[in-house]
């Protein structure tokens, strides 16, 4: 199934030469774009994006916008962007990035998304996301150091620590760490 | 409301045998067994303790959702509530917390070694955590409820930073037993994995139990005290 993808952005240039490399891989369908945050609502509903490329300039809170969907949304960057907007994005990509890593971080940020979601459907095994957030837990970083390293925001970190907890049914920073070693997801000697 | 006990022209026996949890706090008051014929409020006396104090204790025990007023709580009589609560500690750290690790001994023997360290490890940080929780009640939160009962007041403590920072001990033990049921390799599952659990569920259901009197009971109470001293 393709990713859907939604590019909010004013610049009719970036737009077009977005839409041209990404429609050049298969696995994306490029949506009509908007051109501003006009509509956006019933795109919403009418397009089911599976990924939001967005101008962080149009939106300073992107999980405003999309109320309780979840959808993650991407900054597109080429001018100077306040650390902390972009940091309420799910993932970044500037546009002086390659297409290649474009292409990863779109893949990369929809996964952990869509796994985000069937974890919420009841399976009991931890997703590779979960895992990643897991080993972090257990290292004992802060929500916000492991959303610094994971490239996600501190928001999916919490979803992934509720999703964690519901599936092991354990609670304590501890008790995942000892989840974790017999897990052989970390190895001993990388606690303090 | 009838369900609650409130007779204390009851059998002692008889209560116990309804009511076989609260063979702990029998012993935590000082109550000894055999009992014979004799009556709830027969049995507190002839250990000097307030039988309205024990029915209190008991309800508060026994039934999680009971909630008492505050005519009951500033009614009864309180002498016997501080040197409860330290009995409880001394015999969750004394009994309790001692047999759960001798458990765990005999099972991390048969874990590959990193497994048994990582185990007994996080027994470890956990007991750390529950002697500190109660050295701090019983070195500040009891100090200040006595100097109150002897009408002082000591002005660096109050109620409302115990209610602010009464966190609770059973999460952990949870864990251990979710880690137990789930995540211990098959190999090992033993007569000791079992006691174990079983020692482990009655210790959170007491210290549960423990915080609601401390909740309930205590709060209110030393609240009221506050209040009337100062």
């Amino acid at each position: 199934m393709k990713t859907r993808v939604l590019i909010i952005e004013p610049s009719e240039v970036i737009v077009e030469g977005l839409s041209s490399l990404l429609g050049e891989q298969t696995r994306f369908k490029v949506l009509s774009p908007l051109y501003s945050l006009d509509g956006l609502g019933e795109r919403l509903v009418t397009g089911k994006p599976d990924v939001i490329i967005l101008n962080p300039t149009l939106a300073s809170q992107p999980s405003q916008l999309l109320a309780d969907t979840a959808i993650p949304v991407v900054a597109l960057v080429y001018q100077y962007v306040e650390p902390l907007v972009l940091k309420r994005y799910d993932a970044v990509v500037d546009i002086r990035d390659n297409r290649g890593t474009i292409v990863e971080t779109l893949v990369r940020v929809t996964q952990s998304f869509h796994s985000l979601e069937q974890s919420q459907a009841g399976s009991y095994e931890l997703s590779r996301r979960e895992t990643d957030v897991l080993v972090q837990v257990a290292r004992g970083l802060t929500n916000k150091e492991i959303a610094d390293t994971l490239n996600v925001s501190v928001h999916t970190v919490i979803s992934h620590r509720k999703n964690i907890m519901h599936k092991t049914g354990i609670k304590s920073v501890a008790g995942l760490t000892v989840y974790a070693i017999l897990n052989n997801l970390i190895d001993e000697s990388a606690l303090i | 409301m009838a369900i609650y006990l409130n007779d204390p022209t009851m059998k002692m026996g008889e209560l116990i045998t309804a009511h076989a949890e609260l063979m702990m706090i029998l012993q935590r008051m000082g109550i000894t067994l055999g009992f014979g014929d004799r009556s709830v409020a027969e049995v507190c006396q002839r250990h000097g303790v307030d039988p309205g104090f024990f029915l209190l204790i008991s309800n508060v025990y026994s039934f999680a959702q009971y909630e008492p007023t505050r005519e009951q709580i500033l009614s009864t009589d309180m002498t016997c509530l501080v040197p409860y609560l330290r009995n409880s500690h001394h015999y969750y750290v004394e009994r309790q917390l001692p047999h759960i690790e001798h458990h765990l001994r005999h099972i991390a023997e048969h874990l590959p070694d990193r497994v048994g360290t990582v185990l007994r490890r996080f027994f470890e940080v956990y007991r750390t955590e529950v002697l500190d929780h109660f050295g701090h009640e019983d070195n500040t939160v009891f100090r200040h409820i006595e100097a109150l009962q002897n009408g002082q007041c000591d002005s660096t403590y109050n109620m409302s930073k115990f209610v602010d920072n009464h966190g609770n001990l059973e999460d952990k033990l949870g864990d251990l037993v979710q880690i137990i049921f789930k995540y211990l390799p098959e190999s090992v599952t033993s007569d000791d994995t079992v006691d174990m659990v079983y020692d482990i569920l009655q210790l959170s259901l007491d210290l549960n139990r423990h915080s609601l009197v401390e909740e309930k009971v205590m709060v209110p109470y030393v609240l009221h005290l506050e209040r009337s001293v100062s």
